[in-house]
């Protein structure tokens, strides 16, 4: 038995598949996983993501704390509600683990870390905290819930007194606030619009019950893991982790290298990698035709060299296999992917596949008028 | 609770077998294997005239999850296969008995398919899995 969040009852009377996801019990899916996916991008849906961590930051040395934590700048966090994604970097420059930071007040930050290293990641910035004045509390009383799509953030408004709700409504993006007993951010992973609500864990089912009589339905990591690739959003521990850095990872753009006294851990080891530049890259792939591409599997790239997959899937809304792939740096146009020992080509492509409902439409069908 | 009809013959990797008028057999996989893959996205269906023996991959089914061989139930030559599941996948997780059939099979042996579990063994066996 894995562990659970304050929704796993409800899960299960709602008649969920669980699946073991990094030692917590969640739900793959409640029906169709297509459906889940496809209420994303044209209405709304949502998500018990509980299992990530929250971890409150709080003491007189808590901005410098995490300055030198995170490899992205939370001096960019100028007012209270501001929220940051970023990586927490080991000396190696390789990756602990991807974050968001938000802005709570005077001396208090919120980071969300990943469910699969809460426990590693608590025990590193508590290593990493010994020589400053913070505290580090994990928030194990609140739940987290995603309500993402076109329609979450109107549908959370429907919850609220009128009041709050246009305080609610007139959140910018990566912005958040404390709205009654709801912690509102406008922040996600599935390329869509929404919240991320976190919440007193007892609370929790009660907002799940009246968002699915509005209308939106539960979706699980089956859905979210298509909603997120097809954003072209890493998953850690598959598309990016601790012997991988940011320049080979799609993250360089949360990397701050100004102000250049900032020291954060791994600074010296991504500037020699800037110096020399990254051997590898993260990419976008498209399948032209059938087949799925899947973690794993070896991509063969021109001059005989080769890289991987490291995110797979088939999208939904392209109706087409797509997937993250490390390759050496100078690859680009076509490449081979062995797919259970058939070589098929796949298309080189700019991540995201989709955004915001706004599909881009697939980069395969204007490759001939390129 | 997955659907066993109890008018079809079954094998330990979860396919059925009917046996048609015509002395056909329409293979597919069951309810159980179905829901346990998620969405299909892909089938692949054997050629017509293709000699397959018992045990041997003649499909693969790939859903959003992960790719699977679908076993042939008894040795046969292939007569037919579904080519509506190219275009609409989907059929296998709506219709596993019905419009989700795979191909169909003219046996070497007509009297193997006695040999199959029976929807009671199958019943207990998926149990055990816990359907």
């Amino acid at each position: 038995m894995g562990r659970r969040t304050p929704l796993y009852e409800l899960h299960r009377s709602l008649g969920a598949r669980l699946i073991d996801f990094g030692g917590w019990d969640l739900p793959l899916a409640y029906g169709s996983q297509l459906d889940e996916h496809h209420a994303v991008r044209r209405a709304a849906g949502l998500f018990d993501v509980s299992h990530m961590g929250i971890l409150d930051v709080r003491g007189r040395e808590a901005q410098a704390f995490l300055e030198r934590l995170i490899a992205n700048d939370v001096a960019k966090l100028d007012v209270p509600g501001k929220a940051l994604y970023g990586c927490m970097l080991n000396e190696s420059g390789g990756v602990v683990d991807d974050l968001i930071v938000y802005f709570l007040g005077a001396e208090r930050f919120r980071v969300v870390v990943n469910g699969a290293t809460r426990d590693a990641d608590l025990a590193w910035m508590r290593a990493q905290a010994s020589r400053f004045a913070v505290d580090i509390v994990e928030r194990v009383d609140l739940a987290l819930i995603a309500v993402q799509g076109p329609e979450a953030r109107a549908q959370v408004a429907r919850l609220l007194a009128p009041a709050e709700a246009a305080y609610a409504l007139a959140l910018g993006r990566y912005r958040a606030a404390q709205i009654g007993t709801l912690y509102l951010a406008r922040t996600g992973y599935t390329g869509e619009d929404g919240f991320e609500v976190m919440l007193p864990g007892a609370d929790a089912d009660g907002l799940w019950r009246r968002l699915n009589t509005l209308g939106v339905i539960s979706c699980g990591l089956g859905a979210r893991d298509t909603l997120r690739l097809e954003a072209g959003l890493n998953l850690y521990g598959h598309d990016m982790d601790a012997s991988t850095h940011p320049y080979e990872s799609r993250l360089g753009w949360t990397v701050a290298l100004e102000p250049r006294e900032r020291r954060f851990i791994g600074r010296g080891m991504l500037e020699g990698v800037l110096a020399g530049g990254s051997e590898r890259k993260l990419v976008g792939l498209e399948l032209d035709g059938r087949g799925v591409l899947r973690a794993g599997q070896r991509v063969l790239v021109a001059g005989g060299r080769e890289g991987s997959i490291t995110s797979g899937t088939f999208s939904p809304t392209l109706q087409r296999s797509i997937a993250l792939a490390r390759v050496p740096a100078a690859t680009a146009g076509t490449v081979q992917v062995d797919i259970r020992g058939k070589l098929l080509e796949a298309l080189v492509v700019e991540p995201p596949f989709v955004h915001r409902g706004a599909q881009k439409g697939s980069q395969i069908q204007t490759k001939g008028s390129t | 609770m997955s659907q066993v009809p109890a008018d079809l013959r079954y094998t330990k990797t979860h396919e059925w077998v009917r046996i048609m008028p015509d002395g056909l057999l329409e293979i597919g996989i069951t309810d159980h294997a179905q829901h346990a893959l998620g969405d299909l996205v892909f089938v692949e269906t054997p050629e017509p005239g293709r000699r397959v023996s018992a045990g041997e991959p003649y499909a693969v089914v790939e859903s959003v999850k992960a790719a699977s061989d679908v076993y042939c139930p008894v040795a046969g030559e292939i007569a037919a296969a579904n080519a509506e599941l190219a275009s609409s996948p989907e059929r296998i997780n709506q219709s596993p008995y019905e419009a989700g059939w795979i191909a169909r099979l003219r046996p070497q042996d007509a009297t193997a398919v006695a040999k199959l579990l029976t929807p009671a063994d199958y019943s207990k066996l998926i149990e055990a899995e816990g359907d």
